[in-house]
């Protein structure tokens, strides 16, 4: 018995050893062919550059992918592609953090050995700097991701003498940040993981560092950047990966981003091998030549986003909520669908949860039959509402970006508002500006034409960043709650299902649907349609991975 | 303008004692007239010329008894029928991967003629409401730029000295600046504002703002060699002899001097008009003309930029369009220059 189990054990073992050998030897091409692909320029191409490049400030989905390779934060969503994408994983932070005091209190251990890219190492007095920054630049999510953090208060009230003391708490002998929080906060870590919680050397200049790039610790850093020109992105030389889910060695060696030109000129640039991607959405006319000539060039991924129209509820005509709710039944989805490229790559939403969004409830009263889906305008109910308002007649600007779809969005609105009655213009403007312009108070902007991407996968991500009044500054820039509604009932609503997802997650989601559909009620915007993503990339680009948080993933493709 | 347009309009003096019998018999005007209708290239270029303006002025005709649409509205959900069936405006690809909206191409009949634009729109109306936006804009900057550079050039030339001084400078300070750079800038600062002049109203978008930038830019242009005709009439002899005869210096002015600037400012008028035109249009294509929901042939090329592969005829239209009515007004010009300047036409 022994013996033959003595001979099952050799034979075991040399069946073991020729797997082990098999799995090296097939191991080592592998790395090996996966080393090949390192290196190389990786050529981006877009119609403008979007503003800032401090990561604390910099709301876009232009830049925060590529933030996530230059900086990072306690947390970071993984960086693979599909559903994954949405998990959140130690980054700096060595583990999950330890939660106490009943969800208020957040223990991280820091991770050690990590550098700057100019070569300082990272600490904890870095960490709490950060936090700091966060309010003493005035992030945009200041008031409405952090304002949780215990001593937030006081930040938000005077920015410059933020300390966060009680909130977030470095102490460098056992290396650990404690963060603490005045309630439980369901979210926190989804919001620890955006490019506006990353770390930053303390020392980093306290207001917007404008076009200066501010060092990192992710695998690349900026080299520099011209909103003009380009902003070229290289290897940082202190980069050495710690966690492939949270910040892998990227790619190519070099990334560079160019501005300037058109739509049309990125797609000939990618097709002729001159460009690898396009920010911009491939110009609709395109497409239907593309997707026959060119599909394997072509990605098509889903999003949780929204294109919306935000009217101003402060000034005329939106001022009147007959006003706002006749532009909702009067807007044709289905034609808006048709700028965007067709029902393959959007569809019409009637919410502001886009239908991937948990939470969502498909409701909708701004349609001619009204039910679960948006049917067709109501334009009759639509003039009888602007007649009650009082409203018609008076001037009305819609400002959008200069891309093509943004400037025919515009102009759609425009044709609607002049057949409801309104004197209406369109006003195009360079995109690098116009999201700031549209949020600042000053520029009087009545509606206007932008889009919103999650930052992360909760309805507090739309609803309260959008539509909260922690989220509404006037006279600033970043001011994402372009509407400027600010319903205390429901801001109270919404700040309770914050609440509630911590101890009952499935009661927090059927709150945040009913929260949605009583917004909407208000009108504070014109849902218009839920797009796709498509991504025209060159022959020779591989690995193409699609995150549903941060998009295409730069760092992971190659190009060699 | 590129060469200088002093040496492009040089005329001769127009003196009646000069010694030319024919214009002495007929008068100058009736020879004008004779001259262009002896040209055949005068004669078509402006029968066209009236054509185009017929056409545009009948585009409110057009829009609603030929094609049936509104071409200021969004026509995205729209179907128009061919062969009795019904085909929607905007056409949805059903090839490769299904992607893309392409909107319907020139259907040579009725409706949609050239197609439609990416809002749906019929490309035909538009072009000839574009026409009239660009026709007007274009014709009444050329009369406010005539107007104002006659007024300078004259009495720059005419007074001399210390308004000449200023007015000169003024004009160099002007012509500093490229024609198309100052236009942008000042397209830039002005276009989407309202301006309220006591009782008047300028509100956002009125398409005086492009015609005030667009008169105003080319003012040096023409000043300048007014007022050297000016400055040359001064010194002729019949000028000097009314001024020994004791004759006031308003009716020298304005039985002397006007007349025979007046034909320089005549030879400028078609070809500033065809400048204006392209002036008006690049404008326009950049934004920072015409805006919504007003037309002109500017604002179509926008439009057709992002269409140029599927429907390159949205830009096709209104480019031959400017194309064709530039050629004309130049023609046109060439003649009217001919018929003014003899000496010039035989020294070519």
């Amino acid at each position: 018995m022994s013996e033959i189990r003595s001979i099952r054990a050799r034979l075991k073992g040399r069946f073991l050893g020729g797997v082990a050998a098999l799995a090296i030897g097939a191991a080592f091409p592998a790395m090996a062919q996966d080393d090949a692909h390192y290196g190389g320029t990786m050529k981006l191409l877009g119609v403008s550059s979007e503003g800032t490049l401090d990561p604390h400030i910099n709301y876009t989905a232009r830049y925060w992918p590529l933030f996530i390779y230059t900086h990072d934060g306690l947390m970071a969503f993984k960086k693979v592609g599909g559903p994954e994408s949405a998990d959140v994983v130690p980054d700096l932070a060595e583990a999950m953090p330890e939660v106490t005091n009943d969800g208020k209190t957040y223990t991280f251990k820091l991770r050690q050995g990590i550098k700057f890219s100019n070569g300082k190492d990272l600490t904890v007095d870095d960490v709490v700097a950060s936090f700091q920054r966060i309010f003493k630049v005035s992030s945009p999510t200041s008031g409405s991701f952090y304002s949780g953090i215990v001593g937030a208060d006081k930040c938000l009230a005077e920015a410059e003498t933020c300390t966060l003391e009680g909130g977030v708490i470095g102490d460098a002998a056992t290396n650990t940040i404690t963060i603490n929080l005045v309630a439980p906060d369901a979210e926190f870590l989804f919001k620890l993981a955006v490019p506006h919680a990353v770390i930053m050397p303390a020392d980093t200049v306290m207001k917007d560092a404008g076009n200066q790039p501010i060092p990192g610790t992710g695998t690349y850093m900026f080299e520099s950047y011209d909103p003009n020109a380009s902003l070229i992105m290289v290897r940082n030389p202190h980069f050495k990966e710690w966690s492939k889910d949270a910040q892998p060695k990227g790619y190519p060696d070099r990334i560079e981003y160019t501005f300037g030109g058109t739509e049309e000129a990125a797609v000939n640039a990618i097709l002729n091998g001159q460009a690898d991607w396009m920010y911009e959405p491939v110009p609709s006319d395109r497409l239907a030549e593309l997707s026959v000539s060119n599909p394997d060039q072509l990605r098509v991924s889903p999003l949780v986003a929204w294109w919306y129209a935000p009217l101003n509820v402060n000034i005329p005509p939106f001022d009147s909520l007959q006003a706002r709710q006749a532009m909702n039944y009067a807007v044709d989805r289905d034609a808006l669908v048709s700028v965007f490229g067709g029902p393959a790559l959007a569809s019409p939403v009637c919410t502001i949860l886009p239908p991937d969004m948990p939470g969502h409830a498909d409701r909708c009263d701004y349609t001619a039959d009204p039910g679960e889906f948006w049917s067709a305008p109501d334009m009759e109910k639509a003039h009888a509402l602007v007649e009650e308002s009082g409203t018609k007649g008076q001037k009305v600007t819609v400002v959008a970006d200069d891309t093509s779809t943004g400037r025919a969005v515009g102009t759609y609105l425009q044709t609607v508002l002049t057949e409801l009655g309104y004197d209406a213009t369109v006003q195009s403007i360079s995109g690098d500006i116009q999201f700031t312009y549209i949020q600042n108070t000053n520029n009087n902007v009545q509606i206007s034409v932008t889009q919103w991407y999650q930052d992360y996968p909760a309805a507090s991500n739309f609803l309260n960043v959008l539509f909260g009044c922690d989220s509404f500054t006037p006279g600033s820039d970043s001011s994402v709650n372009m509407s400027g509604i600010c319903d205390k009932g429901l801001d109270d609503r919404m700040k309770a299902a914050m609440a509630l997802a911590g101890t009952d997650p499935e009661a927090a989601l059927t709150e945040w649907g009913n929260i949605d559909y009583d917004m909407m009620k208000l009108a504070p915007a014109i849902p218009l349609f839920t797009p796709k993503d498509v991504d025209l990339i060159s022959t020779r680009m591989g690995n193409y991975e699609f995150s549903s948080q941060f998009h295409w993933l730069v760092g992971n493709s190659w190009v060699q | 303008m590129g060469a200088s347009p002093e040496q492009e309009t040089a005329l001769p003096p127009a003196d009646p004692s000069a010694g030319e019998k024919v214009w002495s018999r007929r008068g100058p005007w009736r020879r004008v007239l004779q001259g262009l209708l002896g040209s055949p290239t005068a004669m078509i270029s402006a029968a066209l010329l009236v054509l185009i303006v017929i056409a545009t002025l009948l585009a409110p005709v057009y829009a609603k008894h030929v094609a049936g649409t509104d071409p200021f509205r969004s026509g995205l959900s729209a179907k128009i029928k061919i062969d009795g069936k019904p085909v929607p405006v905007m056409q949805q690809s059903t090839e490769g991967l299904g992607l893309g909206v392409t909107p319907i191409g020139p259907t040579w009949g009725p409706q949609y003629m050239l197609g439609a634009d990416g809002q749906g729109r019929d490309v035909a109306a538009r072009l000839l409401y574009g026409g009239q936006n660009s026709l007007l804009i274009a014709g009444a900057s050329t009369v406010l730029c005539l107007l104002i550079a006659a007024i300078v050039g004259i009495a720059a030339g005419y007074l001399g000295g210390a308004v000449d001084g200023v007015l000169s400078n003024l004009i160099d300070m002007i012509w500093a600046f490229p024609v198309y750079l100052l236009a942008i800038s000042l397209s830039i600062v002005m276009i989407g504002k309202s301006y309220a002049f006591g009782p008047f109203e300028i509100s956002s978008g009125s398409l005086i703002v492009p015609i005030l930038i667009i008169g105003l830019v080319y003012v040096p242009y023409v000043a300048r060699p007014i007022r050297g005709r000016v400055l040359a009439l001064n010194q002729s002899e019949f000028v000097m002899a009314a001024r020994g005869l004791g004759i006031r210096p308003g009716r020298i002015l304005w039985r002397h001097i006007l007349p025979n600037v007046s034909t320089t400012l005549i030879v400028f008028a078609p070809m500033l008009m065809a400048l204006n035109i392209v002036t008006e249009s690049s404008l326009s294509f950049l934004s920072v003309g015409v805006q919504p929901p007003n037309a002109s042939w500017g604002t179509i090329l926008q439009d057709g930029q992002t269409l140029l592969y599927s429907r390159p005829m949205v830009s096709l239209a209104p480019g031959l369009a400017i194309m064709v009515t530039v050629l004309l007004l130049n023609l046109f010009g060439d003649v009217l220059r001919d018929v003014l300047d003899p000496k010039s036409a035989r020294g070519r």
